[in-house]
């Protein structure tokens, strides 16, 4: 292992970490104000890669306008999942709304193969993205440069809104105690709603940026990609906002550093993100950043 | 009771009648997936099945009825769809299926039975293995890998081959060591042997470490949705080798998605295209009649599956002429005594383990084009 391979890898790693890390911010932000793992965070964000994609080729729109048109509908699709699957769910057991999120997911990974078709989509990418740099043999995407810049600027705006700002504030109280802050007069459901907004935009942002990685969409690419991202946020610490950056970027390093110092272990690298799943879980089973959690009574 | 005796006068001539015209005709099944996942290979072979029952409609003096069921892309219907042409239409021999995970689940129907069976383009050594009546028309995988090597080492000069290999899929795997074993023999040397998983997308690491171990060629016997994604990445990462694929890239949005980076990528499939030099006089008779039945249509090309759908039923045609009888039993020596049988897709010879041993097509992508280039007879 040469330098300049390392630093190649090293960015190779940097760019999935900062992806899973987006992903892994959503399932956060859900957990720590409703204690639920929202497994349709996955779908959302290949819906997030496909209106990109259809943006583009149906309406020929400039690749930022389609991005923005994609954020909001992701949004969209984030409320309306939690209106039709979660809040009607609210004060049922939490293994039922855990069991909805899982059918959620199947409907949407099979709404998508009979609306958009199963055969994969090629995503056409704007040349700025793709203008690989040589940097001393090194040979970078402008990608592997923007995608941890958007995210950290995202995860900014994101920890501003959550800290700095009244409904930011709301969803702090909810997370501590759902019952007094309904009494103090916050209106719950639509705090909850704009939690499932927040997460959803950010998927659909990775989703983006994911589809210019690579290059190429289908609609069961949001599973692996949505179980390793919540890997990542339970490995950082589901509920904190740094630790799903953390995490997330854990596990890309994880992944890509295991193929490249062990080439013939290549196809356990997915093995190797669970198995850090288990050592976290065992040794820290609040994860990295985690607070101690206090089982309400 | 007079009407009841008319009645049943009537109805024993029309049995007597009925039973001779059925023993007069010759029937043969057909299971392929007209519908779901595969329902695009499934339909161009049945196509190529009608057009070779049009060129020949009655052997030994008796007319052949064809009797085609849709397998759904399914193994459970194709099992199904097996039964029903063994124990409803009471067919002598049954081609099919587009397939091999269907062709297994068929081949268990059909062997209880005894009714022989040729798949067209399943490709699985599984498919024929320990079967005493189940045949097929195209190559083996091991065939196919050996063939991938022989091309690599002797037409574009490889030496230090990596190879990227799916582990969900054993077609992938099986062809990955049937690649190493014929390239390691012939003298070349594996720079290394990297892995993924079905569904995967991100393959930089393992692209780095081959371009730094200074492979000059890659061999990805994988799905096209994974290989358009490794060609590119591979071409982004700065790679300079040549890149190759097994029979399961034969797909035209292979280019549509890999764009430039997939300019130059090779492929093994089955010896036949419309575009191929010193075609055989079959595969010339094929092309014309395909040409002119479909002119005009969104099918005007023919294509490799289609040929060995036409390949299957002159192979069953001629097995119950030189058997000179459409005895199950007796068909199924004479697909198994089989020798140099012309067809479209090259000359045919069946070996002991049932399978079809015929050259390779190498097909290449030029400026964006699907051409082919070579047959290859592989050095095993």
């Amino acid at each position: 292992m040469t330098g300049q391979m390392f630093v190649q890898h090293f960015f190779n790693a940097l760019t999935l970490g900062s992806l899973y890390a987006l992903i892994a911010i959503g399932y956060t932000m859900v957990y720590g104000i409703l204690r639920l793992i929202n497994f349709a965070h996955g779908e959302i964000f290949m819906l997030g890669a496909y209106f990109i994609f259809y943006t583009g080729s149906l309406f020929n729109l400039p690749w930022v306008v389609g991005a923005v048109i994609s954020i909001v509908l992701c949004a969209l699709c984030g409320i309306m999942v939690d209106k039709v699957a979660y809040k009607p769910l609210r004060d049922a057991p939490r293994i039922s709304a855990l069991i909805s999120s899982i059918g959620m997911s199947f409907l949407i990974q099979n709404l998508a193969i009979v609306v958009f078709s199963g055969i994969p989509k090629p995503v056409v990418r704007p040349d700025f993205f793709v203008k690989i740099m040589v940097i001393k043999g090194v040979r970078i995407l402008p990608l592997a440069v923007i995608v941890p810049v958007v995210c950290f600027v995202l995860v900014l705006g994101l920890l501003f809104i959550v800290y700095k700002t009244k409904p930011g504030l709301a969803m702090r109280a909810i997370s501590k105690d759902i019952e007094t802050t309904r009494l103090m007069g916050v209106s719950v459901n639509r705090i909850i709603a704009l939690t499932f907004g927040l997460g959803s935009a950010l998927a659909a942002a990775s989703g983006i940026m994911w589809a210019l990685r690579y290059p190429q969409i289908q609609p069961l690419m949001g599973f692996m990609p949505g179980i390793k991202a919540f890997i990542a946020a339970v490995v950082g610490g589901i509920g904190s906002i740094h630790g799903a950056v953390i995490g997330g970027l854990i596990l890309g390093f994880v992944e890509i550093m295991t193929v490249a110092f062990f080439p013939e272990l290549s196809g356990f690298k997915d093995a190797f993100a669970f198995i850090l799943l288990i050592v976290i879980l065992l040794a820290k089973p609040t994860g990295l950043m985690g607070e101690k959690i206090e089982e309400k009574v | 009771m007079k009407a009841l005796k008319v009645f049943s006068a009537v109805l024993l001539v029309f049995i007597l009648v009925g039973s001779a015209f059925a023993a007069d005709e010759i029937r043969i099944g057909v299971y392929e997936p007209m519908t779901g996942q595969n329902a695009f290979g499934g339909q161009l072979t049945v196509e190529g099945i009608k057009l070779a029952h049009e060129q020949a409609p009655e052997v030994l003096g008796r007319p052949v009825k064809l009797f085609i069921v849709d397998n759904k892309s399914d193994k459970v219907e194709a099992a199904n769809a097996v039964k029903r042409l063994i124990d409803k239409e009471k067919v002598v021999a049954i081609i099919g299926s587009y397939g091999s995970s269907l062709s297994m689940a068929g081949g268990e129907v059909a062997e209880k039975s005894g009714i022989p069976c040729i798949t067209d383009s399943a490709t699985n050594p599984l498919v024929t293995q320990g079967k005493k009546y189940y045949f097929r028309m195209c190559f083996i995988d091991p065939y196919q890998g050996a063939a991938a090597a022989t091309y690599a080492y002797n037409d574009l000069e490889a030496r230090n081959a990596a190879l990227l290999l799916d582990v969900a899929q054993d077609y992938s795997v099986g062809l990955g060591n049937f690649f190493k074993k014929a390239f390691v023999k012939m003298g070349g040397n594996i720079a290394g042997i990297y892995k993924y998983q079905s569904g995967d997308q991100d393959f930089t690491a393992q692209l780095t470490d081959a371009i730094s171990k200074g492979a000059d060629f890659l061999y990805i016997p994988s799905y096209f949705a994974e290989g358009a994604i490794i060609m590119k990445q591979a071409r982004e990462l700065g790679a300079d080798f040549y890149i190759m694929g097994g029979d399961a890239m034969d797909n035209p949005d292979l280019v549509k998605i890999g764009g430039d980076a997939a300019e130059g990528f090779s492929y093994t499939t089955f010896p036949y295209a419309p575009e191929m030099p010193d075609m055989t006089k079959e595969a010339e008779t094929f092309t014309k009649l395909w040409r002119d039945k479909y002119a005009g249509t969104d099918m005007s090309e023919p294509n490799a599956n289609s040929a060995l759908g036409y390949d299957c039923y002159m192979f069953v045609i001629d097995a119950i002429k030189r058997a000179n009888s459409a005895d199950p039993e007796k068909i199924t020596e004479a697909f198994a005594t089989a020798k140099d049988w012309p067809g479209v897709t090259g000359s045919t010879t069946i070996n002991e383990t049932h399978d079809a041993e015929k050259p390779v097509g190498i097909k290449v992508i030029v400026n964006g084009v699907q051409v082919y280039t070579a047959s290859v007879q592989p050095e095993m």
